[in-house]
């Protein structure tokens, strides 16, 4: 049976390092299966997050040589076995150990946002294609793959002033609800920092649901921001006729 | 002395996350209840998030003619009667507004042209019922439900399991665990606890299930006295990921034959045909599992071992809208395109319908304080489950669960905590570190799922079964004297170590009652008792704990009232 070399960080947050490890390749092994195999056989104590195995809860986010990936997704076939797959935590966030990052603070920006708020009076009838657009936001399996390429929080470690991609796809998906009330403009702008935000797509690159982050979510509450803070007419015109 | 931990304290202290938890937490909040959850696993990954097809609740949107009692009646036959019947007449009465609440939390089902929420068919159900979300309704309602509670001010403990629940003399007082980040104990002084901590999939080699579902609730509960029920009844969805190896077991969903797939053997024969000529594909999930396993064993199944499914012959643009998930798993994962061929699945540890025994109303077990909903309690689904009725029941009996632990934690006094206990349990945790030598728990839980998968499978006979149970007594000796490698901090060694020793008490109740039941019903098949038994089929089978052995009763079931039993009897 084929072998490939894998090698791994194995540390916490003061520090470790690339240990190396042998494993056999079947087909169709994805990088997990890889991992799961030196628990099993070579590292018990190996710490890697992981829940379904199956694309579908976004638990075993990793980077795998540099690229930021779902190691259930990545397929050992789809990299090049005749190097060392390396696979090493997510940058943008502390080490806890080895593949397990500190998540936590996700966790803490979703606080901010106000929840749904169905407007009064509603008879909760909704369209398929109205739903559709919120539908693409609704996919997010909450990886944080965006949050940890956005070069904002992983290069200038914004995390007080930036909600990041994850968040304003959020965002998005209640403000773009047909049956939705509140508008949260003024949380983008002033508490998720919105306009630090310059475009450059690597959230939508590395996202495993394939959502239009910055074109379907991220435009259009800039847009929303720009009608609501510099745009008084715009802002009336949609008081009046709503916007959803 | 107890090595040190911190203690936190709540009215309600809730094990696990997924939709059973997180409804309930909800519903104690609403009751003005101060309300902890415990997960195991970060918040928002439990595994309600893989649910694929529907909820199932006699909404009506689409099929007019459907109500409350076809859905009871569904249910019940679907479990071959075996059922507590309140829990299913409850069930049936109350989804549809469990379905209409997530809506106004927030949640976005797919659509009628009308505007309503769409419903589709799926197995067992007289009419189209499933209310969903292309193929990723779990993700919705976690979703929901999850920012609900977080708005509503509950308090998470993430990363956490649970290994002991605490008693004050008969009642449940709180529970002893360990943060699996830094590995430090905990202590939670509760006056209720409810359970939702899921199934037992774990045990078997061939699962759809994650690394959470090591049966932690069942064995909670029957450590502390509780009652387990129906455990016999394992359910093994028919439709599984067959190639290539790594995929083994992952759920391909019902839904893909609720939209219109086809089941083939290699000869291209429409086999369901011989099993189930009326209800063909969307017959129940027991007898399209045991079709396939048959069509397989009998030398008609395809290249890998299994069943072909193809759904190609709808419009490949239908195809990707209502099985997306399905569509890029197939093409990502096996080099499939389901919307030109057929997918290869077979048979696939998915569910267990035994579990903890509650009062209908009020989920509470058979030891105050200790309530349990979802897939960790029994009685709802009998000896099968229909698709759909997974996710109404985390909602009907997790809410239940949450407002009648609520209420009890109103009537109830903090109990004091048994420093003793709190010792036993972290010196248990310990011990694992302290051995000079012994075994990997890996290996140990390798040989369990094969055990389970060859000898405690899909057909059983008593030869197996006894060798079954002989294998796991053996595997819980061995599993005493494990030593685990590296730290405390974030090990997973450590952690199987523990799960582990659940997984093998609740290996021993499926199998010791899989034994007992001489008969052929629902999910439980006996290759020496073919045949159901009506003698069996008036009674379930309880384990519960004396001393230190696994004690086993069998109890009558509930006698049905005379309007219920009508409703029985009309249309079959």
């Amino acid at each position: 049976m084929a072998e490939a070399l894998l090698k791994v960080f194995r540390g916490t947050g003061e520090g470790g390092e690339l240990v190396e490890y042998r494993v056999p390749v079947a087909p169709g092994m994805v990088v997990l299966d890889a991992l799961h195999y030196i628990q099993g056989y070579l590292a018990p104590d190996l710490a890697v997050r992981w829940n379904c195995k199956a694309g579908k809860c976004g638990s075993c986010s990793a980077e795998v040589n540099g690229r930021p990936r779902l190691t259930c997704k990545t397929r050992m076939d789809s990299l090049p076995l005749d190097q060392p797959v390396v696979v090493s935590p997510m940058k943008a966030f502390p080490v806890i150990r080895d593949l397990v990052t500190d998540v936590s603070w996700n966790y803490e920006v979703n606080r901010k946002i106000p929840p749904f708020s169905p407007r009064p009076g509603t008879d909760w009838k909704m369209s398929q294609a109205d739903v559709d657009r919120v539908q693409e936001f609704r996919k997010c399996i909450e990886c944080f793959l965006c949050q940890n390429v956005c070069h904002v929080l992983r290069d200038h470690g914004k995390k007080r002033e930036f909600g990041g991609p994850r968040f304003f796809v959020r965002v998005a998906a209640l403000e773009m609800h047909p049956l939705d009330g509140a508008s949260r403009t003024k949380l983008l702008k002033e508490e998720l920092g919105l306009g630090y935000c310059n475009i450059t797509k690597c959230c939508t690159e590395v996202c495993p649901e394939d959502i239009h982050i910055t074109d379907n979510a991220i435009i259009p509450l800039k847009e929303r921001v720009v009608d609501d803070f510099y745009d008084p007419v715009a802002k009336l015109l949609r008081k009046i006729f709503g916007r959803k | 002395m107890s090595p040190p931990y911190e203690t936190h304290e709540h009215d309600v202290l809730v094990v696990g996350a997924g939709g059973a938890g997180l409804r309930a937490a909800i519903e104690a909040l609403a009751r003005g209840a101060s309300v902890g959850v415990v997960c195991k696993s970060l918040l928002g990954k439990a595994h309600t998030v893989m649910a694929e097809g529907g909820i199932a609740a006699a909404m009506a949107n689409v099929d007019r003619a459907d109500s409350w009692r076809t859905h009871f009646r569904d249910t019940m036959r679907g479990g071959k009667y075996l059922n507590n019947w309140r829990m299913a007449q409850i069930h049936a009465q109350e989804a549809p507004d469990r379905v209409r609440e997530l809506e106004q939390w927030g949640a976005l089902f797919d659509r009628t042209p009308d505007g309503d929420i769409l419903q589709r068919a799926f197995g067992g159900h007289s009419f189209k019922r499933l209310c969903h979300v292309g193929d990723r309704t779990g993700l919705e309602m976690i979703r929901t439900l999850q920012d609900r509670g977080v708005q509503m001010g509950f308090h998470v403990y993430m990363e956490c399991a649970i290994t002991r629940l605490l008693k004050d003399g008969d009642r449940v007082c709180g529970a002893v665990g360990y943060w699996r980040e830094q590995g430090r104990f905990v202590v939670f002084r509760a006056k209720s606890v409810v359970l939702a901590t899921g199934g037992i999939g774990k045990a078997w080699k061939i699962t759809s299930n994650s690394w959470e579902y090591t049966g932690d609730g069942m064995a909670l509960a029957y450590d502390a006295g509780a009652e387990l029920l129906d455990m016999e009844f394992v359910q093994f969805h028919p439709t599984g990921m067959v190639w290539p190896p790594g995929v083994q077991g992952l759920l391909v969903t019902e839904a893909v034959r609720g939209e219109g797939g086809v089941l083939r053997n290699r000869l291209g024969e429409r086999f369901m045909e011989r099993y189930d000529p009326e209800k063909l594909d969307l017959s129940t999930r027991d007898v399209v599992a045991r079709a396939i396993y048959t069509e397989v064993r009998e030398g008609r199944g395809t290249e890998h071992g299994g069943a072909y499914l193809d759904i190609s012959q709808k419009p490949a643009e239908y195809v990707k809208r209502k099985l997306p998930s399905m569509y890029h798993q197939f093409l990502e994962l096996a080099d499939v395109d389901i919307t030109k061929g057929p997918m290869e699945v077979g048979p696939t540890c998915h569910y267990m319908m035994g579990g903890v025994r509650v009062d209908a109303e009020t989920a509470e077990t058979t030891v105050p304080g200790l309530h349990a909903a979802g897939e960790v309690a029994a009685g709802l689904h009998g000896s099968n489950r229909l698709g759909g009725n997974s996710l109404s029941d985390l909602l009907v009996f997790g809410r239940r669960a949450g407002l009648a632990a609520a209420e009890a934690a109103d009537r109830a006094r903090s109990g004091s905590l048994d420093d003793a206990q709190i010792e036993e349990a972290t010196r248990e945790m310990l011990a694992f570190f302290e051995r000079p030598e012994g075994e990997s728990p890996y290996s140990i839980h390798r040989e369990l799922t094969d055990t389970m998968h060859n000898l405690v499978g899909i057909f059983r006979n008593e030869e197996d079964l006894e060798r079954g149970l002989a294998k796991i007594r053996e595997l819980q000796d061995r599993a005493g004297r494990v030593r685990v490698e590296g730290s405390r901090l974030f090990n997973p060694g450590w952690h199987l170590a523990r799960d582990l020793k659940a997984m093998l008490t609740v290996s021993e109740a499926v199998a010791r009652s899989a034994l007992a039941r001489k008969e052929s019903r629902g999910a439980h098949s006996r290759t020496d008792f073919p045949k159901s038994d009506p003698e069996w089929g008036s009674k379930n089978l309880v384990v519960s704990r004396r001393g230190d052995a696994m004690d086993l009763a069998e109890r009558p079931i509930p006698e049905l009232p005379s309007d219920l039993a009508a409703l029985l009897a009309e249309g079959s």
